[in-house]
């Protein structure tokens, strides 16, 4: 039986986004090579980054706000790039996963 | 008096030797035409000295101008300068950048100093996303800064560049200010990377930290068929030279 002090393995995505409004020529690029591969009606392709971690936390809350700075300070440049946080899993102190995605 | 003048190593820099070489040439060429014109009564001209800082170094202390060089630090990895910018060097950097000391990023040393927030807004990818090495024109923007003082506005130079992120990037407002405060440095005459406002080179509000996208110490041998860098680069000796005469 996990004690009140038992960290809990949380994995966290971080998706790393460029801001609205900043040009995008990766995803440009891709995009115009879509109609060539018989892509109809796909557009606004916008390229990211996504990056996993695993954040050792109390709970959810404290996991995602660690990687929140984690993101802030390192994963996202802010003049360009913002991010999203999602906490997708988590294994406690027995060894028992939470749902994985 | 000796002008020490620190030039920073990261894991994946590449161009530091180029610019201790071309910061020699510079200053062997000043002091020899300083020697000249003196006489042979006259003190010897100041002598100044480049060399390597590891990345690791936590301490400036004795230099007289921190040069952040090209190449790929940590491998660009995430984005380029996004590792280099925390750096032990950096915090000194910062320090040494705050009491005024010329700093001068070049290439990749401008990504890190943008990334460190020593500098304003951000080098994206080029547009038409081609790497670029070639010869382009700038233009001189002001001489209120380290690394233009010895220039006059208006000046054409032929400098190389040698990136694939050298767009820079800025929010309007950001824009407005570098405008308003003179610290539009270099501009492009023909812009090769899709760079706002054709910007090659912005520096901090005092002008002692510039960073710029091309190359100058890649022009300062005319065996290698270009020199326009030499005024650059003199300009930077100058300011190094004032921090050394400085009291202690």
């Amino acid at each position: 039986m996990p004690t009140g002090d038992a960290r809990v393995i949380y994995e966290v995505l971080v998706e790393v986004r460029l801001r609205p409004g900043i040009a995008d020529p990766q995803g440009a690029t891709v995009e115009r090579a879509l109609p060539a591969l018989g892509f109809d009606g796909v557009g606004a392709v916008r390229v990211g980054k996504a990056i996993r971690l695993s954040v050792e936390a109390a709970d959810e809350d404290a996991a995602r706000a660690t990687a929140t700075s984690v993101a802030d300070r390192l994963l996202a440049n802010p003049v360009i790039e913002d991010s999203a946080v999602t906490v997708v899993g988590a294994t406690d102190a027995a060894g028992h996963n939470g749902a994985s995605r | 008096m000796t002008a020490r003048i620190g030039v920073v190593v990261f894991p994946g820099s590449n161009c530091e030797h180029d610019v201790v070489k071309a910061l020699g040439l510079v200053a062997a060429e000043a002091a020899g035409a300083a020697d000249w014109a003196a006489g042979p009564a006259a003190p010897p001209p100041p002598a100044v000295r480049a060399e390597l800082v590891w990345h690791g170094e936590r301490s400036l202390a004795g230099y007289d101008a921190v040069v952040l060089p090209g190449g790929f630090a940590h491998g660009d990895y995430l984005r380029p300068g996004a590792i280099a910018r925390f750096s032990p060097v950096m915090e000194a950097v910062t320090a040494f950048a705050a009491e005024g000391g010329p700093v001068v990023g070049i290439c990749n040393g401008f990504q890190v100093l943008t990334e460190a927030g020593l500098l304003p807004g951000a080098l994206q990818k080029n547009r038409g996303l081609r790497f670029l090495c070639t010869t382009v024109g700038v233009r001189v923007c002001t001489t209120r800064t380290v690394l233009t003082g010895a220039t006059e506005v208006g000046a054409e130079l032929r400098l190389p560049v040698n990136h694939f992120e050298g767009n820079f990037t800025c929010d309007h407002a950001t824009l407005e200010r570098l405008r308003a405060e003179d610290r539009i440095v270099l501009r492009y005459t023909d812009n090769p990377n899709g760079s706002l406002d054709d910007i090659a080179g912005v520096c901090n509000e005092a002008g002692n930290v510039v960073g710029l996208m091309p190359h100058p110490e890649r022009a300062c041998d005319a065996m290698t068929g270009a020199t326009d860098g030499e005024p650059l680069l003199g300009s930077l000796l100058g300011a190094a030279l004032r921090h050394a005469s400085l009291p202690a």
